[in-house]
């Protein structure tokens, strides 16, 4: 049986000769990425902002326009009405109620029962209350989630090879969560918890082409120790393209596989890390390699606390 | 690479083997094979979250307003009920405005000893070395008890850890479902009933704080001034239940709530519902006498400060029981009477988060969820299988076993099952054979190099090792924080990805590697296909 190599061997790409373009082009895209989701806004689900969201399933496709009136009609509130998964399944958006959450739940009821008794067969799948006090809760959380596990991982990555590792991967995570907010933000995709699950889960993942291509360079900065930096990042970069193909079509794979027909209410999870999982592969190559070279990682810088080490060994 | 002793085999071989039995039955659990799994095999079985079982989630908050009033109001009677057994101390213009109790005491000289007394209803709390009150002295006559900031930490905390109990004996008497009620931080509840889809059910048994307070009715006051909200000295002003009028009642307590043994609904002569209730000894005695000394006054049934009703005593009520009739429904004396049963709330919850899934969507998600594991599975093994041949085939017999493992640990843990966690079950299995990916390309690359094949391989594994370790740990390093920083489906995910984390080294690295060495040692080829 022939093999599938995805990858040449002993490829010998100039990846570090665009390094200046892809900087400037990945700088755009962050800008621009930031710029845009700071203008038009997330469109935070009610974990975030509080407030109502009911899905309801019917037996037959129906009008929205029809629904929409009918739930206007109840004098709610601003209400929004978007499809989920299919022309049978919608959710309804209500705001947060003034007063306590006790008082948005007579709120489905009344929605349920007007629901109910106009489309025959319709079903309440479920409803989801969250006040003000908690969305804010979770809101702060998030953030705070996500900052701990950026700082976490670069600090990580400082203690296990040197700063300017860590500085890189943090540039790098940097870049992944910016560019997939400018996706939300662009798509309009809804932001809920699991979305931020997700963003987590990026912070991890996206990494895991960082970490494997730092390793080599490290291992390769002792090996070849009179290599210029930039043939041997070179050389590191094409020494584990291989591997980075592979690993992210699998990863790409599974989860190609969970946005396409997985259950929908997970599906902006799935397409988050999806996303973060092929900006990660890119910025693995174009923005944690390239920030070694920018904070003067040489071989010789690293030969010190190589040598020193060695020393102690000898002594030791 | 070829020496792999023989207790290391045994061990990754127990270790795959139990995985494998202690998942079986969470596997089997939705389908017709479940009766078939014997009894004497482990039977531990992974949970689902409330998203994939469907049910109801509240998250309820103590009402901090209402706890202060509270403590405020039962100092207020324990230090009546004090100082008036030393007939010298006289007091006056007791006040609980601005947070804190207030009084006068009308013969200075007394005050010394009035303040003596107030320290034995003081107590200190844990560990702090503070008391629960400060007494202080203002303007030689005027005591103030102000509640020191320990002393509410620690009355929240027990009040917090009654309400637990009370909430879960509301909504489940009989002890027998599959509820979670857990204190979450210092003032939340949270609530988690699988099954029951409608949480107005669990909201109305949870919302009455359902204190109970038999009070007399204060004749003396003037109508014109209850009506305005004004009550003489030693009364209070309390609405009607149906909200009509006002009433103005003493304020000492008769009896309370806290003397109930028993309360069930039931029908008056009338046929209406109301609620029986029966007292314990010292209630029952209590209540005789008042009901004794005041036949043919008026007394108040009073229900969170809302009275039910206001008959009038006909005659002495001795027996210890007692009906309490209202506008009631069967329904709501029902209710009314669980609550009244199960004891009041030590303090005001609101639901604050509330959550509820109708059972199709997680079905529906279940099974979504299972075809999409199956297939990206597949589509993952094939993958592997025609990138690596034979080691792709170990990968992903360590794929399979990881699987297992997963669901084997989680069900030992008895681990909750989430929406998420099913993602994170499948980018376990699209992350898993990272390693060997790893792996397999160094080999290659070794080779290339021209090292011979057992050298290859050995140091394929060993420089393959330090980049999975480190992967893994950013991976532990997320999913901690998601663990600890998610609520309820997230963590469910952060799970799942921390034990995948574990089992998929332990497969693709250890497991892989016994097989390879098994293999390399049985057939002794001269070159590798990979």
């Amino acid at each position: 049986m022939k093999l599938l190599k995805l990858v040449p061997e002993n490829t010998n790409l100039d990846f570090m000769r665009w390094r200046n373009v892809a900087l400037i082009l990945s700088l755009i895209a962050t800008v621009t990425s930031i710029s845009y989701t700071v203008y038009r806004g997330l469109n935070l689900g009610v974990d975030f902002v509080g407030g109502q969201l009911i899905r309801v399933s019917f037996q037959q496709p129906i009008n929205v326009e029809q629904l929409r009136a009918k739930v206007d009609s109840l004098h709610l509130g601003e209400a929004s009405i978007s499809e989920f998964g299919g022309p049978k399944t919608f959710q309804i958006r209500l705001p947060k109620p003034p007063g306590s959450a006790a008082a948005a739940n007579s709120v489905a009821t009344r929605v349920k029962i007007e629901v109910e008794r106009d489309y025959p067969g319709a079903k309440i799948e479920s409803v989801d209350t969250v006040s003000g006090k908690v969305s804010e809760e979770l809101a702060d959380n998030s953030a705070i989630a996500i900052a701990l596990a950026m700082l976490g991982i670069a600090l990580y990555i400082w203690f296990r090879f040197e700063w300017q590792f860590g500085v890189g991967a943090l540039l790098t995570l940097a870049h992944d969560i910016a560019m997939t907010l400018g996706f939300f933000a662009f798509t309009r995709l809804q932001v809920d918890l699991n979305v931020v699950a997700a963003f987590l889960t990026i912070v991890g993942y996206s990494l895991n082409d960082t970490v494997v291509i730092y390793d080599r360079i490290r291992e390769d900065l002792r090996k070849y120790r009179k290599m210029a930096i930039l043939s041997l990042i070179n050389l590191s970069l094409n020494e584990t393209l291989a591997r980075t193909v592979v690993t992210s079509l699998t990863v790409l794979i599974a989860l190609g596989v969970l946005m396409l027909i997985g259950p929908e209410v997970i599906f902006g999870l799935a397409i988050a890390i999806f996303l973060g999982v092929l900006i990660g592969t890119y910025s693995s190559i174009y923005i944690s390699a390239p920030v070694l070279i920018w904070l003067g990682v040489k071989p010789d810088s690293f030969l010190k606390t190589d040598e020193k080490e060695a020393a102690e060994a000898e002594t030791a | 690479m070829l020496e792999f002793p023989r207790w290391k085999i045994w061990l990754i071989g127990i270790v795959v083997a139990i995985g494998a039995l202690l998942s079986i039955p969470s596997l089997i659990a939705a389908t017709p094979l479940a009766g078939s799994w014997p009894k004497w095999m482990p039977q531990y079985k992974i949970n689902l979250g409330l998203d994939l079982a469907g049910g109801s989630h509240l998250l309820l908050e103590a009402d901090s307003g209402d706890m202060q009033k509270q403590r405020l109001q039962s100092m207020e009677d324990s230090v009546a009920t004090e100082l008036r057994r030393d007939p010298r101390i006289d007091i006056g213009d007791i006040s609980t405005a601005g947070g804190r109790l207030s009084f006068l005491v009308r013969d200075p000289s007394q005050v010394d000893a009035a303040v003596e007394r107030l320290r034995t209803l003081t107590k200190p709390v844990a560990l702090t070395g503070n008391r629960d009150w400060d007494v202080q002295v203002v303007d030689s006559t005027r005591v103030v008890l102000i509640p020191t900031q320990t002393g509410t930490i620690g009355a929240m905390k027990d009040a917090m850890s009654v309400a637990r109990d009370v909430v879960r004996r509301r909504i489940d008497p009989g002890g027998t479902k599959e509820i979670t009620v857990v204190t979450e931080g210092n003032n939340r509840i949270l609530v988690e009933v699988p099954g029951v889809e409608n949480p107005d059910e669990l909201k109305k048994l949870i919302g009455q704080t359902a204190r109970l307070e038999f009070k007399l009715v204060d004749l003396s006051a003037n109508p014109q001034d209850v009506a305005q909200g004004h009550a003489p000295a030693g009364s209070e002003v309390l609405p009607m239940a149906d909200g009509t009028s006002n009433i103005a009642v003493k304020r000492r307590v008769m009896v309370s709530g806290d003397q109930l043994t028993d309360a069930k609904q039931s029908f008056d002569q009338d046929g209406r519902p109301d609620i029986d209730i029966t007292f314990n000894t010292a209630g029952a005695r209590r209540f005789g006498r008042v009901t004794q000394e005041n036949v043919g006054k008026p007394f108040a049934i009073i229900l969170d400060d809302k009275v039910l009703s206001a008959p009038n005593i006909n005659e002495p009520i001795l027996g210890g029981r007692a009906q309490i009739s209202g506008n009631f429904t069967v329904q709501t004396a029902h209710d009314l009477a669980v609550s009244l049963s199960s004891g009041k709330l030590p303090v005001k919850l609101n639901v604050i988060e509330e959550r509820s899934i109708g059972p199709d969507l997680g079905t529906d998600s279940i099974h979504k969820g299972a075809l999409a594991s199956i297939v990206s599975v597949a589509a993952v093994v094939i993958f592997m299988l025609v990138t690596y041949g034979r080691f792709g085939f170990y990968a992903n017999i360590a794929l399979v076993v990881n699987a297992f493992l997963i669901l084997g640990i989680m069900a030992m843990f008895n681990a909750t099952l989430t929406l998420p966690g099913i993602a994170g079950f499948i980018l376990t299995i699209g992350a898993a054979v990272d390693a060997n990916v790893l792996i397999n390309e160094r080999i290659r690359e070794e080779i290339r190099r021209g090292r011979r094949l057992l050298d290859a391989v050995e140091t394929g594994y060993r420089e393959a090792m330090r980049a999975i370790f480190d992967a893994n740990v950013t991976h532990v390093i997320s999913a901690s924080i998601m663990a600890y920083f998610g609520s309820g489906p997230v963590r469910g995910f952060a799970v799942v990805l921390l034990i995948g984390v574990v089992t998929s080294v332990f497969t693709a690295v250890y497991f892989t590697r016994m097989l390879v060495a098994l293999w390399l040692r049985r057939t002794r080829p001269r070159a590798l296909h990979i």
